[in-house]
């Protein structure tokens, strides 16, 4: 884009890349990465829950880091790689997360379930062997409103103890 | 819970950014991190005409030392901090703060200058840098210009930045041998915003408090010393009636707010049950 645009009613072209393919679009600058991905690319794992960066339920990846999607615009991921639940989970890099969310009963509606693989496997590629304590607070972010967080928490412990023994 | 419609600008030179501050006055807004000025759109708290988007700026994201004070960049984001080297041996205390600055995917993208220019009373940062009596830089249509710590918080969001300013840089005075530092706060779940935090920066000479230097966040406007409870404190042992006496004096030193989160009453308790607590850590080393 240039720099030098700027009426409100304009659109900015974007070039970036989601879950490896290239995308190229043109978006209003007021539009969250959020409902990009959901509205305009139909990725529709990545929830939108309070709108606000309290809750976690649009964490997605920008550049390898986890971020609040409904806190970045998607015209500021011009040249971005974006990665979203269902790259991940095409990927296979979770499988072992996302059973384990099985096996506990870590998930009854889903609706946080994107966000909590997307924060508990960054949490595991930084620390192989994260405490109770040091689950929480690395999921501290992210809202459950229905199973509670003990189960999410025994899940990420018992992925992280299989992949200890790996 | 859709922002209003805006133009986006993307300089990537400060006064490029500069320029189109000054094009839009008080309609333009500066995009940093956006981990707080994003919700105020969402929440149409804040309607610009255009944001500034200043993330592809560069040079304002450095970690530097110059002679005697390590120099944060504006746009160095809240992990990086937490994590640098240089800012964990200069300036302990800010290291010790990080933790404490939303949650992890918050400090991603959030960033120093972005703290200190919002100037929220319960974030930890502005209390750091009245702690270690920073300086604030900052850039403008007339040059630019370095405002004390101390001058630059001025009210609930409000700072001495002028219209068409932007922070680019803090500069922090190295931690000298023998001064220590301790940042805790006290709040409802990791990583929510704090009841009260407290830095406290001090001067230890053979088990003797030499010089305190207490700053609260969350009991005001802006981030408070403690003069009354520093006093308390000089040059005295941190026996439990010193101790206490410091806590005594809070009483004066604070009349912090109350709110659906905590009485003002409950913020008081919880002012004296950090500055035990953090000079207890402080005594053990």
């Amino acid at each position: 884009m240039r720099s030098d645009e700027g009426d409100v009613d304009d659109t900015v072209t974007i070039s970036l890349t989601v879950n490896g393919a290239p995308v190229r679009r043109r978006v209003e600058p007021r539009q969250s990465l959020v409902d990009f991905l959901r509205y305009e690319l139909e990725l529709t794992g990545s929830h939108v829950g309070c709108e606000h960066g309290v809750c976690g339920a649009c964490s997605v990846r920008v550049d390898g880091v986890v971020v609040r999607g409904c806190l970045m615009l998607a015209v500021q991921c011009d040249g971005s790689r974006v990665e979203t639940i269902e790259g991940v989970a095409a990927s296979g890099e979770a499988r072992d997360l996302q059973q384990a969310f099985a096996v506990e009963n870590a998930l009854q509606c889903g609706f946080c379930t994107p966000g909590m693989l997307l924060t508990a496997q960054d949490l595991l590629a930084r620390r192989s062997n994260p405490s109770p304590e040091e689950i929480r607070e690395a999921l501290s972010g992210n809202y459950c409103r229905c199973t509670g967080y003990h189960a999410i928490v025994a899940a990420v412990r018992r992925t992280a103890e299989a992949r200890g023994r790996g | 819970m859709k922002p209003a419609p805006f133009a986006y600008h993307r300089p990537t030179s400060l006064d490029e950014a500069l320029a189109l501050l000054a094009r839009y006055g008080p309609d333009g807004r500066v995009l940093a991190g956006g981990q707080s000025l994003v919700p105020a759109l969402n929440m149409r708290l804040a309607t610009p005409a255009a944001l500034i988007d200043i993330n592809r700026v560069h040079g304002l994201d450095g970690i530097v030392m110059e002679g005697d004070a390590l120099v944060i960049g504006a746009l160095a984001r809240h992990d990086v901090v937490e994590h640098s080297a240089l800012v964990a041996r200069h300036a302990p205390l800010i290291a010790q703060a990080m933790p404490h600055v939303g949650h992890r995917a918050i400090r991603a993208r959030g960033t120093l200058g972005g703290s200190v220019a919002l100037a929220d009373p319960a974030a930890e940062l502005p209390a750091c840098l009245l702690a270690l009596d920073a300086v604030v830089r900052a850039a403008g249509p007339e040059g630019a210009r370095e405002i004390p710590a101390a001058w630059f918080f001025r009210g609930i969001y409000t700072t001495d930045l002028r219209e068409g300013e932007i922070v680019t840089a803090v500069a922090v005075p190295v931690t000298r041998t023998g001064w220590r530092s301790r940042f805790d706060e006290l709040a409802r779940r990791h990583g929510d915003y704090a009841l009260v935090g407290l830095a406290v920066h001090c001067r230890v000479d053979d088990g003797t408090i030499g010089e305190a230097r207490l700053a609260f966040c969350g009991v005001g406007s802006v981030p408070v010393r403690a003069a009354r409870a520093e006093a308390a404190l000089a040059g005295r042992s941190p026996e439990p009636g010193v101790l206490a006496e410091a806590a005594r004096a809070l009483e004066s030193d604070l009349d912090p707010p109350g709110d659906v989160h905590a009485s003002p009453a409950l913020r008081r308790h919880l002012a004296g049950v950090l500055l035990a607590r953090s000079l207890d850590a402080l005594g053990r080393g």
